[in-house]
């Protein structure tokens, strides 16, 4: 217990700490809009579209974060863009958007001399390259989601009937396209803690854990928020103990308590 | 003279080179009781879109009381979609959805107040006891008076119904109606209904709207459901303008 506590003394421990409560509060605070609105895929394919921004990164040799960032929100802007003109369904939007992003990434890596480890840490998440500016970045999206509170409405709203909320004078489309950012922006400061591969668990797991166990919109939300930062500092301190990797011990946190919630729910 | 509550003039919508709405013109004043009436693919739901703003004329202008339903003001139409959209796995209670139609938002919270105003629109339509009912547990009968609620809290002027019928058994439909006939009566509102149920339409509308892309009719039931304008817009009607029988709703 003490040889924990000391762990926790370290800066990059905190920081990792801080950042993964933060960034799983984030997550499944949007993950309610995304399970909900039955966009699971959109997540995998945003996190997936952040590797191509990552590996753009380790070729410019620039820090990949801020690469990532305005990579996988154009991707994002262009998912919405595509899909809101009416021709193309929104899973092949994204699936679409997804490949192209994935192909540019493996490109960009074998252009990149020396890659394979700094690409490993960010398919998979380290919690040793968690740096301050990070946690700046989480805290910045934090700032800006609390900011954006008021907006839970009309996004639940559109959420339960795009068309009753468009006939309610609700700007939907507008609305989308804020949401798709904040996703983008969420999954690509999620990415050292869980991982490319993993963070779109981060914003589905907790909100379908949370609706196995409600019946109404708001509790939904509170409880898959604090599922989301509960399982993501418990995920962190037992991979510290068990000296395996933050993102899929997370994952696993967050599995076994949704299929306690599947079991048990009435 | 005030402007009509709804008023469509040459109205035509194109999906591609298709023609859903083919130069559509008619007017309805308040106290009417507008039944929308045509087959499948008529282009019935696409004129409720236009009149919500929800869907762009490619030609001719849609108003309500003068302005265009995009601009005509907040609470002033009242909506209620099919049901069969519904989300069931939504996570809500009755009584949020008709708090909803108060602030065009999801209720975080109800205040006392809301809750007041819920509650009273419930029991208009005779469903106070389904206030904290989740909606998936609702039957489409139950359903569609939780959604009637909801439109009528802000008391519109103007309602606009598609299909509310459907998937409600007859006896649920009748007292549908009726409620419909009630506020349409007590607020001298304007009801514009989406059907399929020319029963329905015959006795409870004071105007039917026969679609068939273009307008095929439009005036008092009596002359618009006439045998030969049903045969035009459906192009055979069997045994159905039988079945048009007994006393009309006055």
């Amino acid at each position: 217990m003490s040889e924990l506590l000391d762990a926790f003394q370290l800066a990059f421990m905190q920081r990792a700490m801080v950042a993964s409560i933060v960034v799983g509060a984030l997550a499944s605070y949007f993950g309610v809009f995304v399970v909900q609105r039955r966009l699971s895929f959109l997540g995998v394919g945003l996190s997936h579209a952040a590797f191509g921004g990552v590996a753009l990164g380790l070729l410019l040799q620039v820090d990949p974060m801020w690469v990532a960032l305005p990579f996988t929100v154009v991707v994002a802007l262009g998912i919405n863009v595509v899909t809101h003109r009416g021709d193309i369904a929104g899973d092949t939007a994204i699936g679409i958007f997804f490949a192209v992003a994935i192909a540019l990434g493996v490109v960009f890596l074998a252009l990149t001399p020396r890659y394979t480890a700094d690409a490993f840490a960010y398919l998979f998440g380290s919690i040793l390259a968690v740096k301050t500016s990070d946690v700046w970045l989480v805290g910045g999206i934090a700032a800006i989601t609390l900011l954006l509170l008021p907006m839970w409405g009309r996004w639940a709203y559109a959420s339960f009937d795009r068309d009753l909320a468009r006939a309610g004078r609700v700007p939907v489309q507008r609305d989308d396209l804020l949401l798709s950012v904040l996703l983008a922006v969420t999954i690509v400061a999620s990415v050292k803690i869980a991982g490319i591969i993993l963070v779109a668990a981060f914003l589905v797991i907790p909100a379908a854990t949370a609706r196995l166990l409600t019946s109404r919109f708001r509790s939904m939300t509170i409880l898959s928020v604090s599922i989301g930062s509960f399982t993501a500092a418990g995920g962190l301190v037992l991979s510290y103990v068990f000296d395996i990797p933050s993102g899929a011990t997370i994952v696993l946190f967050q599995a076994v308590l949704f299929f306690l919630a599947f079991v048990f729910h009435r | 003279m005030p402007a009509p509550a709804v008023s469509v003039s040459d109205l035509t919508v194109r999906f591609g080179d298709h023609r859903v709405l083919d130069d559509i013109t008619f007017e309805a004043h308040q106290g009417d009781f507008v039944a929308v009436v045509g087959p499948n693919g008529a282009g019935k739901t696409t004129l409720l879109k236009v009149l919500l703003g929800l869907a762009s004329p490619d030609n001719g202008i849609a108003r309500i009381f003068g302005k265009p339903p995009r601009e005509s003001d907040s609470g002033v139409v009242g909506y209620v979609p099919q049901i069969k959209t519904l989300d069931r796995s939504f996570p809500a209670q009755s009584i949020e959805l008709v708090v909803s139609g108060l602030y065009e938002h999801w209720p975080f919270s109800l205040s006392e107040e809301d809750r007041e105003r819920a509650l009273d629109a419930l029991r208009h339509v005779d469903a106070e006891d389904l206030a904290e009912r989740a909606l998936s547990r609702l039957s489409g009968g139950e359903l569609q008076r939780v959604y009637l609620a909801r439109s009528l809290i802000r008391t519109p002027r103007v309602v606009i119904l598609d299909e509310p019928a459907t998937g409600i058994d007859v006896v649920g439909s009748t007292d549908l109606y009726e409620l419909l006939d009630d506020y349409q009566e007590t607020h001298q509102a304007t009801v514009l209904m989406v059907t399929h149920d020319w029963n329905a339409a015959y006795h409870h509308a004071t105007h039917v709207l026969l679609l068939d892309g273009r307008q095929v009719g439009y005036g008092p039931p009596e002359t618009a459901l006439k045998e030969e304008c049903l045969r035009e817009a459906f192009g055979h009607i069997g045994h159905a303008h039988a079945m048009m029988i007994g006393d009309r709703h006055e």
